[in-house]
């Protein structure tokens, strides 16, 4: 098709906003799917991913719309997936920016609307739920205008769910998005914007053909990483695989690359054919490192061969996971592993107990620290707290360059946080008279255990929050180790600032005896930098725990519940005697909310 | 198969206290005549399943409210055993109740004084007041039984530790042979806890120290306490020649022993090797069924050998004696044995393995720890 027939979009919007919903009455109005066959929100295709309202992977579907080609490719939504979300942005002319009538803008509305702008996108502005009782059209119509500087009138007023409105949508696609305007001679090149991995087929890479023109049997190049492949197929999802002869400047689709890992293709990198290369790669293209770092640790440690098996499997399709095997004294065998962020952690720890019935234990995360030992010369990075070396000259952690857009009225309540968490403040502007944005520059340490939950709360969700990685910055950081019963506890080390380090050490060990259940004995809970133990508390030993009657008619009663008391044991941990449960290993998580109060 | 052990279950009170949750009907004097033919047809229709009767318990409800012609003559049908017990509740315990028991070859009474207590006997819904337990007592004596054990409760909302104090120096002066003292268990869903539930939980860390108190003041003054909850008066010699009697319960050693026992009656619970089964709580159900010359309807568990060795070792623990090795090595875990003996809640002994003192303050979890 001419590429002046072609429309390449994204739909943006803040969670639960209508973004799905929307999706699938564009696939039924334009008959790429039969309404029999309508999945509801088809996109998302994970069942976890539709649980959480979150898109995960981003896809691309082919649609037809009065003698358009309309590709609708799908974003993941969050601020995890910030570097997926710009390369799939980066894949279209223009986004659609949903915007729930009800609810007005909110923080990731703000955040995904002003990356579609730094990718120079169209925005169609719409406004979603009209037909909610509590719909207010005109205030939301207000506000997005004002968000991207066009007039209220041209904010499109839809109701997904009823159909209201969408086909005006479509018809707004066309008029207002720009048609692609590649170089249909040059070498071709196009961006990968997503990849997944198919067990039968292999690795499957979504992209945006942006010059000349793709074939089956090609052999193409990825340009940033070298690796090298035959196109297998090349096709469009309409919304089922469909198996095209080329693919040419403008139009997205798939390539089957026969590939075996995922990690030799990278989201972001450019495909270019062998025989005909392109000199320059699209712009963009950057290599993810994983920052947040968490042990997982099977419950049952008879599982370890599966948990590997599942990590591998996993690995197939998430080139951002990293993971290598860790041992740890409380918990046994496990493995370290390495995040995007929290929300990929705890996507990566939900699959691996759904989708392979592991029973885990996840450790608090951290982040990664580069540390120079006492009279060394070499750096080396450590991803486990307890790994910190006692004695070290240097040790430096990860920052971040945080941006939060926020109301003027939550403006010291962030000040307060970013302030809290060693933040330091880098500069402030107010976007609109009610709009400010604040840049801090953050410890990534500072960021990791709940600052996007306080940000949230304190905000009443109001603020939008993004950060870009500044690199290493030397820290005084202490670790502070956990004794239970004398015993030190790996898993329970942390790594914090040496003007925190009393606060958090008190604050763990006053959660730990809240969470370590009384035992047979008095169990002693100490933190300690080194030699020099900080905060003490005592779990006092049970006095009494047997049920008093047991005749005749009680024998097969109190047999049950010996087993539940033993099948509860398997909850637990055991530190050298001391029997502890899984969720007291969280317990670091949770030290910020006795900050709240 | 044959069970040494017999359990009669009479099921009538009275009244229903608010923390029982036996199987009991309130009064229905008139229907007692029925169940007592329902019970001996029961009996009768299981009567290959005794072997040569060790112990005999009537238990409740409350046997003594039974009306007397019935008991008479349910306790005639009985077959003889070298020890008989019956529960009593102290306001029915009357001088010709007592001889009743007496000729129809009762030797041993359960008397369930619970507190001496005005108010606690009060919030416990309980009829007898102190005075009344004291008389019954006597009135036993008098009848002529020297084999008399007291039921005390303890942990009763509102009770401190001296209330427990004084009740336990009111159940020693009366000198009895045996001891229960169990904690008020306010179990989820009763009339009870949906009263006193609250208060309870107010009261539980003081309360922690109670069951010590008990033990400290039962041995210190002469008793074994030689099941969790139970104490037995330890006799010296008498005059030459006399063997010092064993003043345990023998009957319920049957149960802490693992051994077979056949129980009859309105929801009584009989094991007998591979198969524990109850009779379902239903009074009509049972009328019902025994007026066809049909077993009543029961519930049904098929026990195995493990399962069987498992509550072997799981009883066991409950007394001050060890349980043998050979019965208890294929049920215990090595590796927690020797934590619990590291510290110092299990005794390994020459022929066996028992609970420390302090282990047997928190049995059910050392036990919980102990089993593989």
């Amino acid at each position: 098709m001419e590429q002046k027939n072609i429309r390449n979009f994204s739909i943006i919007a803040h969670i639960d906003h209508g973004k799905s919903t929307l999706a699938d009455r564009i696939l039924e109005l334009t008959n790429a799917v039969s309404k029999r066959d309508m999945r509801a929100q088809l996109l998302d295709s994970m069942d976890l991913e539709r649980e959480r309202g979150i898109t995960i992977k981003a896809q691309a579907v082919r649609v037809n719309w009065k003698g358009h080609q309309l590709n609708l490719i799908d974003t993941p939504g969050h601020v995890d997936f910030t570097y997926e979300v710009s390369r799939s942005l980066q894949a279209c002319e223009g986004a659609l920016l949903v915007v729930d009538a009800a609810q007005g803008i909110e923080a990731q509305t703000l955040a995904n609307a002003y990356l579609a702008i730094e990718n120079d996108l169209e925005i169609v502005p719409l406004v979603n739920k009209i037909d909610l009782p509590q719909a207010d059209p005109d205030g939301a119509s207000a506000q997005v205008a004002e968000l991207i500087g066009e007039k209220p009138e041209r904010v499109l007023r839809i109701s997904a769910k009823t159909g209201i409105g969408v086909e005006d949508v479509l018809d707004a696609i066309i008029e207002r998005i720009p048609a692609p305007t590649g170089d249909l001679d040059a070498p071709a090149r196009a961006l990968i914007f997503d990849s997944s991995y198919d067990q039968y087929r292999g690795v499957v890479a979504f992209v945006r053909v942006v010059d000349g023109r793709l074939s089956p049997r090609d052999v193409l190049r990825a340009m940033a990483l070298g690796t090298k492949f035959e196109a297998q197929e090349i096709g469009v999802m309409s919304p089922v695989m469909k198996p095209v002869p080329y693919l040419s400047a403008g139009e997205v689709g798939y390539v089957i690359t026969g590939l075996k890992d995922v990690s030799e293709l990278r989201v972001g990198d450019t495909l270019t054919p062998e025989k005909n290369q392109a000199t320059e790669p699209l712009p963009g293209y950057k290599e993810v490192k994983p920052m947040v770092f968490s042990g997982l640790f099977p419950t049952d440690s008879d599982d370890y061969p599966d948990l590997r098996d599942a990590l591998e499997k996993l690995k197939l399709n998430d080139a951002a996971l990293f993971y290598e095997p860790e041992t740890s004294q409380a918990l046994g065998f496990g493995f370290r592993c390495g995040f995007l962020g929290l929300l990929h952690m705890e996507i990566v720890r939900e699959r691996l107990e759904r989708e392979f019935d592991l029973d885990l234990l996840v450790t608090a995360p951290n982040v990664a620290y580069r540390v120079r030992g006492l009279n060394e010369t070499e750096w080396t990075e450590v991803h486990v707290p307890s790994d910190l070396p006692s004695a070290i000259d240097e040790v430096e952690e990860p920052y971040i360059k945080a941006s939060v857009i926020v109301p003027k009225e939550y403006v010291g309540a962030v000040m307060e946080l970013c302030n809290e968490r060693r933040g330091k403040f880098a500069a402030m502007e107010y976007l609109s008279e009610a709009r400010v944005h604040l840049t801090y520059e953050l410890p990534l340490g500072e960021i990791v255990l709940d600052f996007y939950d306080q940000l949230k709360s304190r905000t009443k969700g109001y603020a939008s929050f993004d950060y870009d990685l500044v690199g290493f910055r030397p820290g005084s950081l202490v670790r502070v180790d956990v004794l239970v019963a004398g015993e030190s506890v790996d898993a329970l080390s942390l790594i914090a600032h040496k003007d925190f380090a009393y606060d958090r050490g008190r604050m763990l060990v006053e959660k730990l005896k809240e969470e370590i259940p009384r035992q047979m004995f008095d169990v002693a809970i100490q933190a300690a930098i080194g030699a020099r133990v900080i905060a003490r508390e005592t779990v006092k030993a049970r006095r009494k725990d047997v049920i008093a009657k047991c005749y005749g008619g009680d024998i097969s009663r109190k047999r049950k519940l010996l087993e539940k008391q033993k099948e509860g044991k398997k909850r637990m941990k055991q530190v050298g005697a001391v029997e502890v449960p899984q969720e007291a290993f969280l317990a670091v998580l949770n030290l910020g909310d006795t900050k709240k109060s | 198969m044959s069970a040494r052990h017999l359990y009669v279950h009479l099921p009538f009170c009275s009244h229903r206290c608010g923390y029982c949750d036996f199987v009991t009907a309130v009064g229905k004097i008139d229907e007692h005549g029925g169940y007592a033919e329902a019970l001996l047809a029961e009996l009768a229709l299981e009567s290959g399943k005794l072997g040569e009767v060790e112990t005999v318990f009537i238990g409740g409800g409350t046997p003594t409210y039974f009306e007397p012609g019935a008991l008479r003559r349910v306790l005639a049908l009985l077959p003889n055993a070298r020890e008989v017990t019956v529960e009593a509740n102290p306001e029915t315990v009357t001088s010709e109740v007592a001889a009743l028991l007496r000729e129809a070859g009762v030797n041993r009474v359960s008397l369930g004084a619970q507190t001496f207590e005005p108010r606690l006997l009060e919030v416990l819904e309980r009829v007898a007041g102190p005075d009344d337990v004291r008389a019954a007592f006597y009135r036993l004596r008098d009848a002529g039984f020297d084999n008399i054990s007291l039921d005390l409760i303890y942990g009763i909302p509102g009770q401190s530790a001296a209330d427990l104090e004084r009740d336990l120096a009111s159940a020693l002066a009366l000198d009895p042979e045996h001891l229960s003292a169990y904690e008020l268990e306010a179990k989820p869903g009763t009339r009870f806890t949906h009263a006193h539930g609250a208060e309870l939980k107010r009261q539980a860390d003081q309360m922690e120290s109670y069951f010590e108190l008990v033990v400290e003041r039962l041995t210190g003054a002469g008793y074994r306490w030689y099941e969790t909850a139970n104490f037995a008066r330890v006799e010296g010699a008498g005059d030459e020649g006399d063997v010092p009697r064993d003043l345990r319960a023998h009957h319920n050693l049957g149960y802490w022993l693992a051994r077979d026992y056949l129980g009859v009656g309105v929801g009584a619970v009989s094991t007998i090797e591979h198969r524990r089964w109850r009779n379902l709580p239903s009074l009509a159900g049972y009328l019902k069924a025994l007026g066809n010359g049909e077993a009543p309807p029961r519930e049904v568990e098929d026990l195995d050998q493990a399962t069987r060795a498992l509550e072997r070792v799981m009883l066991g623990l409950r007394l001050d004696e060890p349980v043998p090795w050979v019965e208890a090595e294929a049920a215990i875990d090595p590796a927690g044995l020797d934590r619990l003996v590291r510290l110092g809640l299990v005794e390994r002994t020459a022929d066996g393995v028992t609970l420390s003192r302090r282990g047997r303050f928190i049995g059910d979890a050392v036990t919980a720890d102990l089993l593989t």
